[in-house]
């Protein structure tokens, strides 16, 4: 373990390196480019008039901050997942949480009040709580109690089930179906930073619940009954796993609405370079789905200016070739 | 045999009490024993007897229908996890491990019990590492990935992992099942010397009766969730018994060299496979 902790701590450190520039890249570029000087001195000597200072302060900087909390909390959700149910393609799309928090939010705004954008984050998360809590019962309920296989079974029929009930809505009313795009691709377009506070003591709960949890993880990662060999209480760590990744994957979506394929996609690349022991895996998705969702808001601003793609739908066109790419150079 | 062990100088005592144990319906029903320490017990019967399904109660696995597992005296299951785990150990049948863990990663995770959030990695921790991974005889493969072993070698790491937990009480699972005779026979004599050389008490589940019979001190046969007979292997180890408890036709002998045991199945009778 020595020997692989001195590359894994250095690995730490070249991964902030990549943060850093990442979130220096995301600030400078977009439809302006903004030079590096002006922008350093945005954060020491922010000047009112200066529209270039604006632009960084009022506008990308939530945006960036957002994306490096988002990117960093869907990594994470999907690494527990996957590591619980021990299912390689496990991510919070999986339990559904992501159309079912479209889904919250849609019919939200058309039965209840189209008005107050306000609740929507809030309506977004409970979706997704609720989702989670259909789908976990299910799975519950089959014999044999919670195993991949009944998970991810009921899981993908709720998700169909939902996406059905999200398309039957898209054609009797149109209209609300295309202000309400950002929940349903997923963007950071609409980033606020008041949002951002409101969900910040929960991301830092779910993050640090992660990183404790991270080494039963890996126990759990080798089967249940490995796992209570070693001493886990599996019903109760199992809860308080789901609860984690509810929390994450909530905040997550309230942020920036359902962004797929980054939980799924990080936690493998990850593993293919640090191995198989969560207590390293957790703190490098936590680096690299901040990195990964800056660099992909970046391109979404940046590649047909000016305007922009929804940043859900580059998440995907860059996740699906790289997990190609993946389960190519994995075969077993 | 002395008790003294490098852990605790304290004999252990794991017993069950009117144990039914089962899913929908029992499979065990009404299971008294009492494991004796520093020695071999190993559980034989047909397939669907009970047995992997007693060795899963007593491993805390499953729950007990009614009845109890007693560890020291207390029932195990009201006991906290992580304390139970630092004097009885599991290795189930047929562990997969994730893929890209090196083995030394893997016979690492034999320590979480022994750790928590604020006391990480330490140097007993790293002892006990070094030290499994002598006793199973894998300290070469350490860097190597699971994936990448023999059934026999990737077995050998499963019981390291386990050995690194340090406990008095080790269940095994049928560990030798797939493997070439050769390599059950390797198994079975590094488990042998950690009952007999190091004090552990092991609980083993095992289909291979002449096997059974030559490594056993304590034999316990069990038919139809029951215990049927239970003893040394010259006590248990006959052809009356054989026959009661796998329906099986044979010969019983003894290897003049060894003493042990050996049950020669008879080739002509109709011998009938107890469900």
């Amino acid at each position: 373990m020595t020997r692989s902790k001195w590359l894994s701590w250095s690995g730490i450190l070249i991964m902030l390196g990549l943060l850093l520039f990442a979130f220096i890249w995301h600030l400078s570029i977009g439809t302006k480019i903004i030079p590096i000087d002006e922008l350093i001195q945005s954060f020491y000597a922010y000047n009112q008039d200066n529209f270039n200072h604006l632009i960084i302060q009022e506008l990308r900087l939530p945006r960036a901050l957002i994306a490096i909390c988002v990117g960093a909390c869907l990594a994470v959700s999907g690494a527990l997942m996957q590591g619980v149910t021990r299912n390689p393609l496990a991510d919070p799309g999986l339990l559904g949480m992501l159309t079912g928090a479209a889904l919250g939010v849609v019919y939200w705004s058309t039965f209840v009040s189209s008005a107050s954008l306000v609740w929507l984050p809030l309506v977004a998360a409970i979706g997704a709580l609720i989702s989670a809590i259909i789908v976990w019962s299910i799975a519950s309920r089959v014999t044999g109690g919670i195993t991949p296989l009944s998970l991810i079974l009921s899981g993908s029929a709720f998700t169909a089930f939902t996406g059905a009930l999200l398309a039957i809505h898209h054609l009797l009313d149109q209209h609300t179906f295309e202000e309400m795009r950002t929940w349903l691709v997923g963007s950071l377009l609409a980033s606020n930073l008041a949002t951002l506070y409101w969900c910040l003591p929960w991301i830092i709960i779910g993050l640090v619940a992660a990183i404790m949890l991270a080494p039963s993880v890996t126990a759990l990662s080798m089967g249940e009954e490995v796992a209570t060999g070693l001493g886990i209480n599996i019903p109760r760590r199992k809860w308080q796993l789901l609860t984690c990744v509810v929390i994450l994957t909530s905040v997550s979506v309230a942020l920036a609405g359902p962004l797929g394929f980054i939980g799924l996609v990080i936690p493998h690349v990850v593993r293919f370079w640090v191995g198989a022991d969560y207590r390293w895996i957790i703190p490098y998705c936590i680096l690299l789905g901040a990195v990964y969702l800056l660099f992909v808001d970046t391109l979404a601003r940046w590649l047909i200016q000016p305007h922009e793609i929804a940043t859900g739908l580059i998440t995907i066109l860059i996740g699906a070739p790289l997990f190609i790419w993946l389960v190519k150079v994995r075969v077993r | 045999m002395s008790l003294t062990n490098q852990q605790t100088a304290l004999p252990i005592s794991l017993t069950t009490h009117d144990l039914v144990v089962g899913y929908s319906m029992p499979v065990v029903k009404g299971v008294d024993l009492t494991i004796q320490p520093g020695k071999i017990s190993i559980l034989i019967g047909s397939n669907g007897c009970g047995k992997s399904t007693l060795l899963k109660c007593l491993a805390r696995v499953l729950p007990p229908i009614s009845g109890q597992v007693l560890l020291n005296g207390k029932a195990i299951h009201q006991q906290p996890a992580k304390k139970v785990a630092k004097m009885m150990a599991l290795l189930p049948q047929g562990p997969i491990a994730p893929e890209g863990l090196s083995v030394k990663e893997l016979v690492s995770q034999g320590r979480y019990p022994h750790q928590s959030f604020l006391k990480q990695w330490s140097k007993e921790d790293e002892q006990a590492v070094e030290q499994a991974m002598q006793q199973a005889n894998v300290e070469m493969l350490a860097d190597r990935s699971i994936a990448d072993l023999s059934g026999g070698q990737r077995q050998r790491c499963w019981i390291a992992m386990v050995l690194a937990q340090q406990t008095d009480i080790i269940l095994l699972d049928e560990p030798t099942t797939y493997l070439d005779l050769k390599v059950q026979v390797d198994l079975l004599n590094l488990l042998s010397d950690l009952a007999h050389q190091h004090q552990r008490t092991l609980v083993i589940v095992l289909h291979e009766l002449n096997l059974a019979a030559t490594y056993a001190d304590h034999l316990i046969m069990m038919k139809e969730g029951k215990v049927y007979a239970q003893g040394t292997p010259d006590q248990v180890f006959n052809a009356d018994n054989l026959q009661a408890v796998f329906g099986l036709t044979a010969k019983v002998m003894k290897d003049p060299d060894s003493d042990a045991l050996l049950c020669i199945p008879m080739t002509q009778q109709s011998s009938q496979v107890a469900s």
